[in-house]
């Protein structure tokens, strides 16, 4: 059976984020006052500096704004899974984040193909938020 | 006024490559004494200390404790990290002081012995500290991926290609093998490159920088003090900032940097433009870097600056030569070092004495440093006579 990667470090300002990981929720913050969506989280809001958000749910489809596969891991944990896929993701909302790329059809990552969020277990019943590619029409 | 007040009167570095033999802070103190020799000068006359950070001998007060080392004791001292970009940060910073009367003599160092001074775990953790500790580390990212997304970004815009990026490698190991304090003795070839060890795809071993053990120096002071002195002072033209983002996730874009904000304030101090640069030093953490710089900068359209390398103009006998050094990646990469190096060697191109990697025009050089992921960003114009 194949090791778990460490959980992640959580900091203060993003305890609803992995909160809701652990359920198979994807949330980020909304603006109250301006309604942008941003990502990382943050106390004030970088497009109008608001301090009122809510903790939402986007529709967590996006699209691969770029990628790379990584060959030599920072650390024995990462090495133990290389090659794996690090993809930057514009979700439809906006924002962009950093994730793997999951999936059995990596070699179909490329810059735009569309994708989706889905959970990867982590150590001590963490999970993370990652992105695999979108089932098109041909696929289904 | 920084432009025709401000001048850098001495430069230095320390032996460069493996130096088991010093410490961090001992390569930092050679470098300086070297730069303070140079410009005709004593340690007891500098009254300004400016330097970076150090991973392998993580100081709180870097500034503060240099100056223990060297012995000195500066009413105008700091330690700067704004990771690549501090040497030219430190300058910014230096000449402004000069020019208000702050300081008469400011010494600037920047490097640390990254190559024999490491533990294992110091290592890891400097592969991890220029990513988001909470949401791009746990993703396993190396700093080669963040530039590696960079690169596969730009290729696929501007149809910069893979030859192109080792082009920038095999020029920048043919100039360092013409420096007589570069370890490098073997040529690379186009191939060499792209059969090298992959690392985080485009990016393999031969299109990153080295890891040395190095340190370089400078000694700023105005106009006025340096005609009295021996070294042959370098003109600050002009110089600008850029600060645009720390992680990758929060660039405004990955094909648009403050490289072009930086180099237009540069410019605009300076009053001058691209056409009047004689040779430049980028930034070359990796490869695809100084090709995206010498786009932003001017010295090539947006899209050619892959073609620029390939052509063979950044040679020493180029229309352009960059790097005349050999860069980060084939003369020396220690923390902050990498940019110092290039300011080092453009004052160097400058007076004119550099032997086989003299540059045939040196009236100008453009020079910049570049730190966190194409995040910070200061683009110096010197020269060799005032504007
Ligand atoms: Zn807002």
């Amino acid at each position: 059976m194949e090791h778990l990667l460490p959980s992640p470090d959580v900091g203060p300002d993003a305890g609803p984020y992995w909160d809701a990981a652990k359920e198979n929720r994807f949330v980020i913050q909304q603006c109250t006052d301006c309604n942008s969506w941003r990502f990382f989280p943050s106390h004030l809001c970088p497009s109008c500096g608001s301090d009122k958000a809510e903790w939402k749910e986007p529709s967590g489809k996006g699209v691969i704004h770029s990628f790379t596969e990584v060959h030599r891991g920072p650390t024995p944990e990462f090495r133990a899974h290389t090659p794996y896929m690090i993809v930057l993701v514009d979700l439809d909302e906006g924002p962009r984040i950093m994730t793997n790329l999951i999936g059995n059809n990596l070699d179909q990552c490329q810059i735009g193909a569309p994708v989706e969020v889905c959970f990867e277990n982590r150590q001590n019943d963490t999970k993370v938020p990652q992105f695999r590619l979108s089932k098109t029409e041909a696929d289904t | 006024m920084i432009k025709n007040n401000v001048v850098i009167a001495g430069v230095g570095e320390s032996d460069i490559g493996k130096v088991p033999e010093l410490s961090g802070l001992g390569l930092n103190a050679q470098a300086a004494k070297r730069a303070v020799e140079d410009a005709g000068l004593e340690m007891k006359d500098i009254d300004g200390l400016l330097t970076a950070y150090s991973m392998t001998e993580p100081y709180f007060m870097m500034g503060s404790v240099l100056a223990e080392y060297l012995g000195i004791k500066p009413t105008f001292c700091a330690s700067l990290t704004v990771g690549g970009g501090t040497p030219g940060a430190a300058l910014h910073h230096a000449a402004m002081a000069i020019a208000s009367g702050q300081a008469k003599t400011v010494l600037i160092t920047a490097g640390e012995n990254r190559a024999t001074g490491q533990s294992r775990d110091d290592a890891v953790k400097a592969l991890t500290q220029v990513g988001h500790p909470y949401f791009e580390n746990p993703y396993g990212p190396l700093i080669p991926s963040f530039y590696a997304m960079i690169a596969n970004r730009y290729m696929h815009e501007y149809g910069t290609t893979r030859e192109q990026m080792a082009a920038v490698a095999v020029r920048a190991r043919d100039h360092a093998i013409r420096h007589p304090s570069s370890p490098q003795s073997k040529h690379l070839t186009i191939d060499d490159v792209l059969s090298s060890k992959p690392i985080s795809t485009p990016l393999n071993i031969l299109d990153c920088c080295l890891i040395s053990d190095a340190a370089g120096a400078l000694v700023v002071t105005s106009a006025d003090r340096a005609k009295d002195l021996k070294g042959k002072p370098a003109y600050l033209h002009g110089i600008g900032e850029s600060h645009t983002h720390e992680h990758m996730t929060m660039a405004p874009s990955l094909t648009e940097f403050g490289t072009e904000i930086s180099g237009k304030a540069a410019y605009e101090m300076s009053g001058l433009s691209p056409s009047d640069i004689d040779f430049a030093e980028l930034y070359d953490c990796f490869s695809i870097v100084p090709i995206i710089e010498a786009e932003e900068l001017g010295l090539a359209k947006r899209g050619e600056g892959g073609a620029l390398y390939a052509s063979g103009e950044t040679a020493i006998e180029g229309s352009i030569p960059i790097n005349t050094h050999g860069g980060l990646l084939s003369y020396a990469q220690a923390g902050a070092s990498g940019g110092m190096h290039g300011i080092v060697e453009a004052v160097r191109q400058l007076r004119g004495n550099e032997g086989a990697r003299q540059v045939k025009k040196h009236d100008i050089a453009l020079v910049h440093n570049e730190g966190g992921i194409l995040s910070s960003h200061c683009t110096m114009i010197l020269g060799q006579h005032p504007l």
